[in-house]
């Protein structure tokens, strides 16, 4: 496994921490006060977590005033997607639909 | 994540058609026909024409015609160009015809180049369901 792999799901495997990247994915920006208030855990903790996520390069902060508005950053997972597999899927589906065609069609 | 990843695959897809060559040929190659199948296009067989490839789902891939050997190969590049980098696609897709016993072997071979992590996404409201329906959407729904 790459070390882009080995640190994505090192990153994502804390619950705790999954679930505030979902949150960010799902909700949009927020600050570490909204993350905590819903987190479980207290804020210091919550931004522990922003922390990592952030050395993942799965979240950003954005300074506004005094506060930091965190963001989730999906181009980071790019590395998970595996390509290939999703690919011959579309082929198959497609020469599913060729198949059909060539029967329609005339010789 | 700082540095850029690069990684380059490729995707074999064969099938044996009960269908002459040239028939396949013909799916493969004029536009009306390669909607049916495949997608929209503006395709003329023609080394160096460039013609685009629009899904149902609103994306549009590049596409510029590199070889061409009637009834045995057909080869394009096959692009997609994306803000977001986990959909930024640079790949060529090469048909080959074989003739067999009963029918027609066709390989479809994908050999893809995608650059990954080149700039983060600003952003980034969508969520996880989003993120996978678009992908489903780019690379399933179609079929």
């Amino acid at each position: 496994m790459s070390k882009v792999h080995d640190t994505l799901f090192r990153t994502l495997s804390d619950p705790t921490r999954r679930a505030i990247f979902e949150r960010l994915c799902r909700e949009g920006e927020k600050t570490v006060g909204a993350l905590t208030a819903k987190a479980g855990v207290s804020q210091p903790v919550v931004s522990k977590h922003l922390g990592v996520l952030k050395q993942a390069g799965l979240v950003r902060g954005r300074h506004q005033g005094r506060e930091t508005h965190y963001s989730a950053q999906l181009g980071a997972l790019a590395p998970l997607i595996d390509w290939t597999s999703q690919m011959a899927g579309f082929w198959e589906a497609k020469f599913d639909k060729l198949e059909d065609l060539l029967k329609r069609m005339d010789q | 994540m700082t540095a850029p990843v690069s990684e380059t695959r490729s995707v074999v897809v064969e099938r044996e058609f009960p269908h002459a060559a040239d028939k396949l040929w013909r799916a493969l190659t004029q536009p009306h026909l390669m909607q049916e199948w495949l997608m929209k296009n503006d395709f003329a067989p023609q080394v160096g024409h460039k013609f685009k490839l629009s899904g149902e789902w609103g994306g549009v891939l590049d596409c510029e015609v590199l070889e061409i050997e009637p009834k045995r190969t057909l080869s394009y590049t096959w692009d997609f160009v994306h803000a977001h980098a986990a959909y930024n696609l640079k790949s060529v897709v090469t048909f080959t015809l074989t003739p067999t016993a009963t029918g027609t072997m066709l390989r479809m071979e994908q050999a893809g180049f995608r650059t990954d992590q080149k700039q983060a996404f600003g952003g980034a409201h969508a969520g996880w369901k989003q993120f996978f329906d678009k992908l489903d959407m780019l690379l399933t729904k179609e079929g």
